[in-house]
């Protein structure tokens, strides 16, 4: 149940220190994009010393890198019991079916009994089409896209309004949704545009993704605010919950029927409510 | 003799009582006007010099308007140097880093006292090191002019930086190339100074707004220059952009809304720092949100407060120092932009803007559990400042709000017991770092309406602690045994004594 | 000469450079070094021991890290100068 997830360069001990500050349901260390090819060492010993100390309050996601050379070496020199999910770059099928084997055995070695998922990172055009069999591989707890190498793949502008990902955007969010695991949108790239922001994470929570990457920590708390429950929704779901301790079965509330399945809508609501403090 | 804070204080000084008192005020002594009238203007410091017979012991008097750019202490310490004068007493209401001969004079023993407000570079590390023979004695602004006013500081010559004047020593610091603002610290200094020498270089007809009144000055002094351009404003002061300082910004932001400081009508100050103007920032956008609009905002003036004035959301503007050139260009054409002198600003004798603040929101270096503020001296006891209007402000508002981080390069900012106290705990209601916002228990009612708020209340102890388990403990540094100096508060009463420093940087 | 290096100047950073010498020698040159050298040393001879690492020179230009920074740079530095 998260809204947000801060990428914080894993190389760069300032942000690391001061990563779960900034109110970000999950941060993402990431050794991938933000640390050069001569740093993925440094970045990797990093974090694995962080680790040792250091009890995020949030979720604990780490980006990995892709190409075979670097992802073992990666995940043996980080693996902790305090990550809760890897995220794959450029993911696939096969890619993903490697890294779960590493996270079995690791778990296995290390005698962890927290079972570390997987998020792939939808990022062409193959994987967009692959969204629903990535869901619903085993160990997989989310996905997520990402914009700037999916419109490269496809040879695309790549947009603030953001047109151009409305498909992917929908594809995945429909097979998070069927496969009931978390459905992660692309980050925002202009830090200074507080609206941008607040209007491209309303598109995609449209469209049913459930959280946003953020980039840099002053986006988080909009992303938060976009992704939490309205007070109009809080509201209803309240009344929902009422009046289902007084009623048996099926009633109507507003004039709209509410079975079950609503009840079940209306008590995650409130527990996202609860949860982010909003109640 | 020990304090209300158990601090140790010198001989001769009035401990700290554990509050200020406003009612026991010294009386003031007569203003001075000029005695010579005629012929004030001269071109050469060795004539000033001569015609106010400044000797040995004499107590020589400047002001920090022209910041890291002033030239004018150094002409006249490197006249005193060259007649080979000693124990001078100075009574500079800052000191910057760019006053270096003043720290070769204190270690050649010419310069045997100082009083000043704030002290940072080559001076403070020669007083820290034990070379200054007498006390070096730190008042906040407010209290500075209070000194001055009742003759606990009796100044012999003023020297006055006057970037626009008349020959007949009206002036003020709107115009000229050496423009600064508002000249607030050089005013009481002006008026209870036995004799006073306005320092210009730029020569006018006439002064409209004089904060500088002739009648008052017995000599002008032309020069090429009084200060350096690039010095005079210390870089531009802009809102800090690392995402913890505005992280700290915000939470300060809502906890005044939180305990209902922000009403239509509400007054408020901050400080220069990067942190303070992410605050103001923040009250800008409240201000705008709930359509309401502040009384005035005072203090050092910076280009922000000046454009939210300009939008209509701060009523006045009380300058007792420009920051940067838009205050200084403001204050020159804005007349509810006033200039005011450090006793309108702080002082206790006056019925000053400090005493009428509704929020202040301030820095500090180190915060201890009692709530106590150092912002004079680094953790190993370095001076690297000084209250300047820190104690006044947090003293005379109803809120008292210190922004800061809680590690500053690793170190723990909140710990046990400060170094030196600069701004006693009673002074000081909330603290809010990155890692969580403590308030002052004696505050119950801002407790009680900070109370389920969803804020990240909590104590004091435990502010210290997490620093400590992040950081790891530090090392006790040790200081000398040996005093250099005081720290008064408003009211001339001892805060704390500067010690020297244990060993070197 | 063997030399590994690893971290940077950065606030909240150090930089550690580790070269083969006759007997192991730490040099530390720090912006709190009268609050936490002692701590910094330690922390370096303790992973120095865990590493198995002796006859080094060690030289710390430090920033403000914490434990964890001056354990992670130290060890990518002793990596980098055994790859070379």
């Amino acid at each position: 149940m998260i809204r947000s997830c801060l990428f914080i360069p894993a190389n760069n001990p300032a942000m690391i220190q001061n990563a779960d500050l900034f109110g970000a349901d999950a941060v993402i260390f990431d050794l991938e994009d933000a640390v050069a090819v001569e740093e993925k060492d440094a970045a990797r010993s990093l974090l694995r010393e962080y680790f040792k100390v250091f009890a995020p309050a949030a979720r604990v996601f780490v980006r990995v890198n892709n190409a075979p050379e670097w992802l073992l070496p990666d995940l043996e020199a980080v693996f902790s019991d305090k990550i809760d999910a890897v995220i794959l770059p450029k993911a696939d099928a096969a890619a993903c079916g490697r890294l779960r084997e590493a996270l079995l055995r690791l778990e296995k070695e290390r005698r962890i009994s927290k079972s570390i998922g997987i998020i792939p990172l939808i990022e062409s055009a193959r994987a967009v089409l692959a969204a629903d069999s990535l869901a619903s591989l085993s160990g997989v707890v989310g996905l997520m896209l990402g914009a700037e190498d999916f419109t490269a793949d496809m040879e695309i502008e790549r947009s603030k309004s953001g047109e151009e990902i409305s498909y992917p955007r929908a594809r995945i969010a429909i097979a998070a949704r069927a496969n009931r695991v978390i459905a992660v949108d692309t980050p925002f790239t202009d830090v200074n545009d507080e609206d941008g922001l607040a209007s491209d994470a309303a598109r995609a929570r449209a469209l049913g993704m459930s959280a946003k990457a953020a980039i840099h920590p002053r986006q988080v708390e909009i992303i938060n605010r976009v992704f939490s429950p309205r007070p109009a929704q809080i509201e209803w779901a309240t009344r929902v919950l009422e009046k289902s301790k007084a009623e048996k079965g099926v009633f109507s509330l507003d004039g709209k029927m509410v079975d079950q399945p609503v009840i079940e809508r209306a008590k995650t609501i409130i527990e996202k409510a609860k949860r982010y403090k909003l109640l | 003799m020990k304090n209300a804070l158990d601090r140790h204080v010198p001989a001769g000084f009035t401990p700290y009582s554990g509050g200020i008192d406003k009612e026991t005020l010294r009386p003031r002594i007569h203003k001075r006007p000029a005695v010579n009238k005629k012929d004030k203007l001269v071109s050469d410091i060795a004539l000033v010099f001569d015609r106010l017979k400044i000797g040995d012991g004499a107590t020589l008097s400047f002001h920090h308007h022209l910041r890291a750019g002033d030239e004018v202490m150094n002409l006249a310490l490197s006249e005193a140097k060259r007649r080979g004068l000693k124990n001078l007493t100075l009574a500079p209401s800052s000191v910057f880093p760019n006053h270096k001969l003043l720290a070769e004079m204190i270690e050649s023993g010419a310069v045997r006292r100082i009083y000043t407000d704030y002290l940072n570079g080559p001076a403070a590390a020669a007083i820290c090191g034990g070379k200054m023979d007498g006390l070096l004695v730190m008042d906040t602004h407010g209290g500075r002019s209070y000194a001055i006013e009742t003759g606990d500081i009796e100044i012999d010559v003023a020297f006055i930086a006057t970037p626009c004047a008349t020959a007949a020593g009206d002036g003020n610091g709107f115009f000229g190339p050496s423009a600064c603002g508002s000249l607030g610290y050089a005013v009481s200094d002006m008026y209870y100074a036995k004799r006073k020498v306005v320092v210009t270089d730029y020569l006018v007809e006439e002064v409209e707004n004089k904060q500088i009144i002739g009648e008052y000055i017995d000599y002008v002094l032309k020069v090429d220059r009084i200060g350096r351009r690039e010095g005079i404003m210390s870089g531009t002061t802009r809102i800090t952009r690392d995402p913890v300082g505005l992280l700290i910004a915000d939470a300060a932001a809502r906890v005044l809304a939180a305990a209902g400081a922000l009403e239509d009508g509400f007054s408020f100050q901050t400080g220069a720092g990067g942190i303070s103007l992410a605050v103001a920032d923040r009250l800008k956008r409240y201000i705008k949100e709930k359509n309401i609009s502040a009384a005035f905002a005072s203090g050092g003036i910076t280009e922000y407060i000046v454009a939210m004035h300009n939008e209509g959301l701060v009523r006045d503007l009380y300058d007792v120092q420009c920051f940067d050139l838009a205050a200084v260009a403001s204050i020159g054409k804005n007349e509810r932009h006033r200039a005011i002198s450090a006793a309108q600003y702080a002082s206790i004798l006056e019925n000053n803007v400090a005493d009428r603040l509704d929020i202040v929101i301030l820095g500090a270096t180190e915060v201890d559990t009692d709530f106590n503020v150092n912002v004079t001296t680094a953790s190993d006891g370095l001076i690297i400042g000084g209250s300047g209007g820190h104690a006044d402000t947090a003293n005379g508002a109803r809120i008292t709000v210190i922004v800061t981080p809680l590690l500053k390069t690793r170190l723990p900012v909140v710990k046990d017991r400060v170094v030196t106290v600069t701004t006693p705990g009673r002074d000081v209601d909330i603290v809010v770092t990155e890692r969580g916002i403590a308030v002052n228990p004696a505050r119950a009612d801002l407790l009680e309406k900070l109370a389920g708020k969803g804020l990240p209340l909590v104590t004091i102890e435990e502010l210290r602690d997490k620093a400590i388990k992040i950081a790891g403990r530090p090392e006790r540094v040790p200081l000398g045994k040996r005093v250099v100096g005081v720290v008064r508060h408003r009211d001339l009463s001892v805060v704390d004594a500067i010690y020297e420093t244990g060993g070197r940087r | 000469m063997k030399k590994g290096v690893c971290g940077s100047l950065e606030s909240s950073d150090c930089l550690i450079t580790v070269e083969a010498a006759e007997k192991t020698e730490i040099l530390i040159e720090s912006s709190v070094y009268q609050f936490y050298g002692e701590q910094i040393r330690k922390v370096i001879e303790t992973t120095l021991a865990e590493a198995g690492r002796a006859h080094v020179r060690v030289s710390c230009v430090d920033r403000g890290a914490l434990d964890c920074t001056i354990r992670a740079r130290l060890l990518t530095a002793l990596s980098r100068m055994a790859e070379k």
